[in-house]
């Protein structure tokens, strides 16, 4: 299916319950500190709370509300780590803007338009936390194209699949 | 004005959220770099979330796996338990080496006046969770203030080391991994004894740095902590050397791999107090590699009674006092043919040689280790106990065998077990 151009009339909205709106970050959170612990490589490559940051951004699909998922999101994200507090937080408001922004204007509800849209989101996110962190932090960091695009692709087919559950949990306005 | 706001409501919210927290890293940034502490009360709302769930859910994983091999899965346990029971044998071969060496290494730091550094208490931990980032490497661990726990300690496991903790909370605590590129570590290489600073590197890896291009390290060679962080005691194992290659400005880019598995971390140790006092080398006389020998030997008899007024006579004018060290002395049993079979009174008839060979005691103690010196009357001890009679030049009595005669006191012939040669000993 390929990614169509709707207009803002089209386009579903929806909202979620109050439950779902904190306890799925929350369990992203959870899932992203625990499962390294197992499998280490999981952190390398999947990150869950940006996929619920763009699953919830896409659906309401009301830029401000996807900003300050992305950020809340984010800055929890960067309380679980040592490092500052904030450059998850820029990194996911971005990716929550943008994804809000590109839900009112494209239909992403298809796995494909879903499976490109969260490749290209995993990517501006890693290029706005390189930014941050190295012009920002002066963290030392490295860009790895390679690395960069192959867990791109990792978080976006575990994003599709993840949407097609949280879909079940949507609710129309 | 108000049609622009509307317009670009959307934008200016964003530029909002992201401005304040710009301004959230610079107040950080300026603060004090890199230091967790500051921060500490903001994160313990998201840290006080999630780390139960992780506790709880760390606590069904153990139990359950406990029930299952604890109670199910029991293959292989008499065969596990041979071989345990094989490397203890060989463990204690390995240990009478060993206390040899640390014996020495603590007489010299006795003559030194060094400072040793003593781990007196630890807190055992579980890992209950990470960061979630590679780009921040900790784990968090289910011990925290309630235990007793602080910044800055050291947290290692049976393998090496593992980091530091970097933040307390009431009931966990979060540690940073030596791979982390913010943590420091001194390191020295076991052999080549070259000094440098362990570091961590954005992929995970861990490198010594600091250590100059002109030096020669071979590749494999033991990494310990050097002390010089003043959180890990020296001498801990940190990893072994896998590859050498040119750095920056004149240093060696050194890649170590951890001694400690840091990326499947269950239990640790926190190393919540360390003692330092100075070496002194009556420690070491507490457990004797003789000792420790005879415990290998249960068919040996037990230590004749001795009679120490005969044993007295005996030694005059073949003997200096022995070494002030009460619980290592040997009897003056030793002398005699019957005691020289068992001369540390313990049993022990490994390595005594016979009498009328060289009329020699054997004792392993550390005190009595000194290679004999010129013909008869060698001091075994390192210091002459005061209240013993001086040794005179008085002829042996007849009860004395000629076997400790002053001409007797020659060398130890080899013997398998690689053990100093056998001094002659003498009683308080």
């Amino acid at each position: 299916m390929p990614i169509t151009y709707t207009s803002g009339e089209q386009v579903e909205v929806y909202r979620f319950s109050i439950p779902i709106t904190i306890g799925v970050p929350l369990l992203a959170l959870f899932v992203q500190a625990f499962v390294p612990l197992k499998f280490p490589r999981f952190a390398v490559f999947i990150d869950l709370p940006l996929l619920v940051t763009i699953f919830f951004a896409m659906a309401r699909r009301n830029p401000i509300s996807g900003l300050l998922t992305g950020a809340v999101i984010g800055l929890a994200q960067d309380m679980l780590g040592h490092n500052q507090i904030g450059i998850y937080g820029i990194a996911k408001t971005v990716v929550g803007y943008g994804a809000s922004s590109l839900g009112v204007k494209l239909d992403v509800e298809n796995a494909g338009a879903r499976l490109l849209v969260t490749l290209g989101f995993y990517l501006v996110h890693s290029a706005v936390y390189f930014t941050v962190a190295r012009g920002l932090v002066n963290m030392p960091q490295t860009w790895s194209w390679g690395h960069g695009l192959l867990a791109g692709l990792a978080n976006a087919v575990l994003g599709v699949a993840l949407y097609f559950v949280l879909d079940k949990f949507k609710q129309r306005t | 004005m108000e049609s622009v706001l509307g317009r670009y409501r959307n934008l200016i919210i964003l530029v909002g959220v992201l401005f304040l927290q710009v301004l959230g890293l610079a107040t950080q940034v300026k603060r004090g770099g890199n230091d967790a502490e500051n921060t500490r009360l903001i994160r313990i709302w998201v840290v006080g979330t999630i780390t139960p769930f992780e506790r709880g859910l760390v606590w069904v994983q153990n139990g359950t796996g406990n029930l299952w091999h604890n109670y199910f899965y029991l293959r292989g346990v008499r065969a596990e338990n041979r071989q345990l029971k094989a490397q203890i044998e060989h463990m204690r071969l390995e240990q009478v080496r060993l206390s040899e060496d640390a014996a020495q290494a603590r007489r010299l730091q006795t003559l030194l006046a060094f400072k040793e550094q003593f781990i007196s208490r630890t807190v055992a931990a579980q890992v209950i969770g990470s960061s979630g980032s590679d780009l921040s490497r900790i784990v968090y661990i289910d011990k925290g203030e309630n235990t007793g726990l602080k910044r800055d300690m050291a947290v290692i496991t049976a393998d090496g080391i593992v980091g530091k903790v970097l933040l307390v909370y009431p009931s966990v605590s979060q540690v940073l991994l030596i791979s982390d590129q913010s943590s420091g570590v001194g390191a020295i290489l076991e052999k080549t004894r070259l000094q440098g600073v362990l570091r961590g590197t954005p992929s995970g890896e861990v490198v010594l740095e600091r250590v100059m291009s002109d030096e020669q390290v071979p590749l494999g060679e033991t990494v310990l902590t050097s002390g010089g962080d003043q959180i890990f005691p020296k001498g801990l194992p940190v990893g072994t050397v896998t590859r050498v290659g040119n750095g920056k400005d004149l240093f060696l880019n050194i890649k170590i791999k951890p001694a400690a598995n840091l990326s499947k971390l269950e239990e640790v140790l926190v190393l919540v107090e360390k003692q330092e006092r100075q070496a002194t080398a009556e420690d070491n006389v507490r457990v004797r590699a003789a000792d420790i020998l005879a415990q290998r030997l249960p068919s040996v008899p037990d230590k004749p009674a001795t009679d120490t007024k005969a044993t007295q006579g005996t030694l005059d004018g073949s003997a200096k006092p022995a070494a002030a060290n009460a619980g290592s002395k040997p009897t003056g049993a030793a002398t005699t043919p019957q005691a020289s079979k068992n001369p540390t009174g313990t049993g022990n008839v490994h390595n005594a040689p016979v009498a009328g060979q060289t009329g020699k005691a054997t004792d392993l103690t550390p005190a009595v280790q000194k290679p004999t010196g010129a013909s008869g009357g060698t001091t075994t001890g390192s210091k002459p106990a005061p209240t013993q009679p001086k040794p005179t030049s008085a002829p042996p009595k007849a009860s004395k065998p000629p076997s400790i005669q002053p001409s007797s006191t020659q060398p130890a012939p080899p013997q398998s077990n690689p053990q100093p040669p056998a001094d002659e000993s003498s009683p308080n």
